[in-house]
């Protein structure tokens, strides 16, 4: 059977697209709705990741554990990153973000002893020692297998898009209370919300906080998925996927981030089907440029011609 | 030991001036971040292996010859690509947002015609300059006497011509210099090619520094760029010459050993960011930007 019909793709397709869901609704907090340009999310992905992983492997914590200090430990980073910027103008934030994602990045690839260095996790017990952190994930998985009678890959991606369900469920309903109104006022005018004794610096702290927590959600799939992931997983390239989702489903709505990461997953897979002239010609890795070369291309089109993305409302935000 | 980082420290930190100032220029005038200005370089870069390697001609020319080409990118670009967006008038987010795109076209592009193999100039690898007890490659010789010449010509341009004055007149207010009578469109155009020609010479300069490298040459060097413009206070053309300077001095310095021991070679790159969030912290408008909106 060819890759395009086969399901088994096509449900990997599917997990990719729930996990990008739950990394892309981190933005989606963070400056859909608090107008916070964070270009340094992929730390926070990376940051739940790594601490899963490290104290299950040296530590032997319990894997949930482990993953809710994972989860924890993004949020303060989260807070800690925001604490100095957040005073930064809109251009010097964004900056300053990548480049915390980038220290982060270099730390995770030189401190060996710590995170197993370039060679990602399969070096965290150390030289000869196959490390190993997701036994508990696996196995929970047996069990939603046979609970469900699925297979492993159905079984991943009910988990997935139940967690990024829930998640855009809930960040749906934060965002009607009066926390969320007052996040969306600040990206509208933040002097208007502070002169209504508002602390505006702690909303944006707070904001900064949840889409880390969202980010590092998606980290932990991201582990266990792919039993394995070094540094360069988290290039800085994976925030600009978040982005792409974000704006391509629509600005200052949570339900439009699936949507974004589903045609987003479907553009990034899609273009391996690319078995006609001209590209028949090309080998698999001219053919993974050609998938970049798509994504830029799209990224262009969409700020051309729908800045709004497919499903946001000119009303609500436009892209300035 | 301390002089031969102290030349190290000059030769990193002119390339990066000299990318820092071709950032710069383009955000001053038209408030554009752009994100593809590392790969404007690796284009400058490769054009120089074309010419270099492939047609033979001395690096000097070659080197000459690819600034001139991607200075056709650059306005080519300009012409087909961020004119139409500003008369559409996007703002900041989505002209940085397209630049993000039109990175990953052309990065890919140049990995796509010209492979993913090392490069390597045609310059004498065996060639060293001894000067007292600082030791230079060929390369290095060549790109510091380069750099010096580009940062001093580019100083020049920008404070002593008419092209430079409209330059900053229109950094500092569009709208005022256009009814002034300066046709903005040109001047936009200058900007423009004085970018490209400045991505063409640091991508070829970076490019001898490093001796062998991939398409991904500009990219890796884009964050320190980057780093240099916001350190120097974004829009600030000499704030961006110091700041490249600067970042490229304390890179190197901070491997001296006799500076508690020195920080590992490959923290580098985390030196030039930490310099960069304590100097935000301290004057968050850059060294030499204006507090005016911070």
């Amino acid at each position: 059977m060819s890759t395009i019909a086969s399901f088994g793709f096509w449900s990997f397709v599917g997990i990719v697209a729930g996990i990008y869901t739950l990394f892309a609704l981190g933005v989606q907090v963070q400056f859909g709705f608090a107008g916070l340009l964070n270009f340094g999310h992929v730390a926070f992905m990376g940051i739940g990741a790594y601490t899963m992983a490290i104290l299950v492997v040296k530590e032997d914590l319990n894997m949930w554990v482990a993953a809710g200090c994972g989860v924890a430990l993004a949020m303060l980073a989260g807070v800690l990153l925001g604490l100095p910027t957040l005073r930064l103008r809109a251009d010097y934030f964004a900056i300053t973000t990548i480049a915390f994602s980038e220290i982060l990045r270099y730390v995770a690839t030189n401190e060996d002893r710590l995170t197993g260095g370039s060679q990602g996790t399969i070096n965290l017990a150390g030289i000869g020692r196959t490390a190993q952190y997701d036994g508990a994930w696996q196995s929970f998985l047996g069990k939603v297998e046979r609970g469900l009678n699925v297979s492993g890959d159905v079984a991943t991606l009910i988990l997935v898009w139940s967690v990024a369900a829930l998640a855009v469920g809930a960040v749906s309903l934060v965002m009607r209370t009066p926390w969320g109104r007052v996040l969306k006022a600040i990206r509208e005018d933040e002097d208007a919300v502070a002169s209504l004794g508002k602390n505006v610096f702690a909303y944006k702290l707070q904001a900064l906080a949840v889409g880390a927590a969202l980010g590092a959600v998606a980290g932990l799939f991201y582990a266990w998925q792919f039993s394995f992931f070094s540094p360069d997983d988290f290039a800085p390239l994976l925030t600009f996927f978040a982005w792409m989702i974000v704006i391509l489903g629509g600005l200052g709505r949570a339900w439009t981030v699936p949507v974004g990461a589903i045609v987003f997953g479907v553009i990034f897979a899609g273009t391996r089907f690319f078995d006609f002239p001209p590209f028949s010609l090309l080998d698999s890795t001219e053919r993974a440029y050609v998938r970049l070369i798509v994504i830029g291309l799209v990224i262009i089109g969409l700020m051309l011609f729908r800045p709004q993305g497919i499903f946001g409302s000119r009303e609500e935000m436009v892209l300035e | 030991m301390f002089q031969q980082l102290l030349v190290n420290g000059l030769v990193t930190g002119s390339v990066l001036a000299l990318a820092a100032v071709g950032v710069s220029i383009v955000y001053g005038t038209l408030r554009l971040v752009n994100f593809a200005y590392g790969d404007y370089m690796t284009f400058g870069a490769f054009m120089g292996v074309l010419f270099n390697v492939t047609l033979g001609i001395p690096i000097v020319f070659s080197a000459l010859l690819a600034m001139v080409a991607t200075a056709v990118l650059s306005v080519a670009l300009e012409l087909t690509l961020w004119r139409p967006l500003r008369s559409r008038s996007a703002g900041f987010m989505s002209l940085f947002l397209v630049s993000v795109g039109l990175a990953l076209v052309l990065r890919h592009l140049i990995y796509l015609v010209a492979g993913p193999q090392p490069r390597t100039y045609a310059v004498d690898p065996y060639k060293v300059y001894v000067i007292d007890k600082v030791r230079l490659s060929g390369a290095q010789g060549i790109a510091i006497v380069v750099a010096a010449v580009g940062i001093v010509l580019v100083g020049l341009l920008i404070a002593r011509t008419s092209v430079g004055r409209m330059m900053r007149a229109l950094a500092d207010d569009l709208q005022l210099t256009a009814v002034s009578g300066v046709r903005t469109g040109r001047v936009i155009v200058a900007v423009w090619i004085l970018s490209g020609l400045l991505a063409g010479l640091a991508g070829v300069l970076a490019g001898l520094v490093q001796t062998s490298f991939n398409p991904q040459l500009g990219f890796t060097l884009l964050l320190p760029i980057f780093a240099a413009v916001v350190l120097g206070g974004i829009g600030s053309a000499y704030g961006a010459l110091t700041g490249g300077l600067a970042l490229g001095l304390a890179m190197e310095l901070s491997t001296w050993p006799e500076l508690a021991g020195g920080v590992d070679p490959t923290y580098k790159p985390v030196v030039a960011f930490g310099l960069l969030v304590l100097v935000l912290l301290l004057r968050p408008q850059g060294l030499f930007g204006r507090a005016r909106v911070v």
